[in-house]
């Protein structure tokens, strides 16, 4: 059985550096997976080489078709979907706005209902309907990209550090609806520092070490793994609030 | 002196228009449209030609055009060519000009009724506009902001020579849109300066609402936020753009068929219409559309009162406006990187 997306042998340049070499990783149906590693290990890269923002050489199957050759909307059209570290809100239009807008693919009754699932995910954009999306907080923008994107009803969601400078009770409450996705349908490629919050949610994690992947297997044994727990797992005991 | 002021506001309601379609075509595309003032003078010279019962060679362009973008469509696909494509590019690029043709050869002599003229004047000049988005600009549009102003000013060049084929170099002027006119104290409207500023008015909010309320509209304004946010939702950035033009050039010939009853237009003058229209959309610091719209009645009632008093430098006038401008902008907002793809 083919998994929803598969890479095999990727490689990503900036000019003539290569960033990311001979990556290879799957995410199959309903799968929340992984890719934990240090800032610079080539993670919002891939990711990105992934969606189409950068040039990728390999291949790149999702759904059981070629994408590599793909631009960003025609992968969006396909399912993809990414929340990228940045987020990249529409940040002088409403709430309501940004949501109705990442729906732009799809047939407005199939949009009316994805408002009510995004709602139910998220009560507190509901309450913030109508207010510009740059005058939110941060755990109120990140789930308004994570809302955005989820919009379009993708196949597969790929977050970029959701957690990225967000308060940790706020984290948890991301962590938590990135668990519930699983339940709706919606498979997810998570990028993330916070390698222990990461796999606690994941089923399978990959670990990524200067462009490279180190490690792979299932989010418990990659957890008990002793050169993850003191490279990874440990530093973000200490420093779960650094950026 | 209040006849000055009406003056002004006539002509500056004409640049806010202008000013509001570069701001458009700018906030989405990066694009500064210099062939803006090119769409006044093919819909001004268009209209008047029809008018006249001559065959516009506009027409002929927009036909021309549709074939080279037609071209580009199918080069640009070759890898992934589908029948849904190719006749979807067939009918926007080769047979909507050619029925706009056929219609326009099929009216000329006949001295149709004012409205078609316009309606068919405004359908070249849009279908020009677009096609030149598609040929100039899609293939440059993730090129710096530099390139792209060299490929506008091109275009301009371009247009303008071919103005000068299509409707010689002797001005025209064309039927006003309506004859009446009254006096109110010390004023007296005529009809054309009410369809001015009506149509002017209609314009605004039609755009307002466009942007505030239909979807397309929303994800016009997305592109201009946040290109990349926008294609991560699916908005293609060629279809904004297509948008973009459409609308320019639409607002371009509008304002062209309105002011071509009113002063004898030559295939060279849309440039400095135009330019008016730009140094608004400058004051607005290419971003605002309010402050854009309030620039151009400035522009315009600085005209109207120096072509009364000091003729000869009215235009060197209205163009100085833009430094202190440019000064007072540069010492306020900080250095902008450019925005990279």
């Amino acid at each position: 059985m083919s998994a929803l997306l598969s890479v095999s042998d990727a490689h990503i340049a900036y000019g003539k550096v290569e960033a990311v070499r001979s990556v290879s990783l799957e995410v199959g149906d309903n799968e929340i997976v992984t890719i934990i590693g240090a800032n610079g290990a080539g993670k919002t890269t891939l990711l990105n080489a992934i969606m189409g923002i950068l040039q990728l050489k390999g291949r790149v199957v999702f759904a059981g078709e070629d994408i590599v050759r793909l631009e960003i909307e025609d992968r969006v059209a396909a399912g993809l979907s990414l929340v990228p570290e940045h987020r990249e809100l529409f940040a002088t239009m409403s709430v309501e706005d940004n949501l109705q807008l990442g729906a732009f693919r799809i047939a407005r009754a199939v949009a009316a209902r994805s408002f009510e699932r995004v709602y139910a995910l998220f009560p507190r954009l509901k309450e913030r309907r109508r207010q510009l999306a740059g005058t939110l907080s941060g755990g109120e923008q990140q789930m308004l990209a994570m809302g955005r994107a989820l919009m379009g009803a993708p196949k597969l969601l790929m977050l970029d550090e959701p957690s990225l400078g967000l308060a940790p009770i706020i984290v948890a409450d991301i962590f938590r609806t990135i668990g519930e996705l699983r339940a709706a349908g919606v498979s997810v490629l998570l990028v993330e520092q916070n390698a222990q919050a990461a796999l606690q949610i994941a089923d399978r994690a990959y670990v990524m070490e200067l462009g490279e992947f180190i490690l792979d297997g299932s989010a418990k044994d990659i957890a008990a793994n002793a050169r993850v727990a003191a490279s990874y797992l440990g530093f973000t005991h200490e420093g779960e609030s650094a950026v | 002196m209040l006849f000055l002021v009406q003056d002004g506001i006539t002509n500056g309601a004409i640049y806010a228009l202008l000013g509001l379609a570069l701001v458009l075509v700018f906030a989405v595309t990066r694009v500064i449209l210099i062939p803006q003032g090119e769409f006044v003078t093919y819909g001004a010279l268009t209209y008047a030609s029809l008018s006249s019962g001559q065959m516009p060679g506009t027409a002929r362009l927009a036909v021309a055009m549709g074939i080279v973008a037609f071209g580009l469509d199918l080069f640009a696909a070759r890898k992934s060519l589908h029948l849904k494509l190719v006749g979807r590019a067939f009918a926007v690029n080769i047979v909507l000009p050619t029925a706009i043709l056929a219609l326009t050869a099929w009216l000329a002599g006949r001295h149709p009724p004012i409205a078609v003229c316009i309606a068919l004047s405004l359908l070249i000049v849009a279908s020009i506009g677009l096609f030149l988005y598609r040929i100039a600009f899609q293939p440059l549009a993730h090129t710096s902001v530099l390139v792209l102003l060299i490929a506008s000013v091109g275009c301009h060049l371009a247009l303008q020579g071919f103005g000068l084929v299509f409707f010689g170099a002797e001005g025209q002027r064309g039927p006003t849109i309506a004859d009446t006119a009254f006096t109110l104290g010390p004023l007296r409207f005529t009809g054309q300066s009410i369809a001015v500023y009506g149509i002017t008015v209609a314009f605004i909010i039609g755009l307002w609402l466009f942007f505030g309320l239909t979807l397309y509209g929303k994800a016009l304004r997305a592109t201009a936020v946040n290109r990349l946010g926008a294609r991560l939702v699916g908005i293609r950035t060629t279809l904004s753009g297509q948008i973009a033009f459409l609308l320019a050039s639409v607002i371009g010939a509008i304002s062209g068929i309105l002011i071509v009853p009113i002063t004898t237009l030559y295939y060279d003058t849309g440039f400095l219409i135009g330019l008016k229209g730009f140094i608004a959309a400058i004051i607005g610091g290419l971003v605002s559309y309010p402050l854009t719209a309030v620039a151009a009645l400035v522009v315009g009632t600085v005209e109207a009162f120096s072509s009364f008093y000091a003729s000869n430098f009215k235009e060197v006038i209205v163009f100085t406006l833009i430094l202190p401008v440019l000064v007072l902008r540069s010492l306020a907002a900080p250095a902008v990187e450019e925005e990279k793809d």
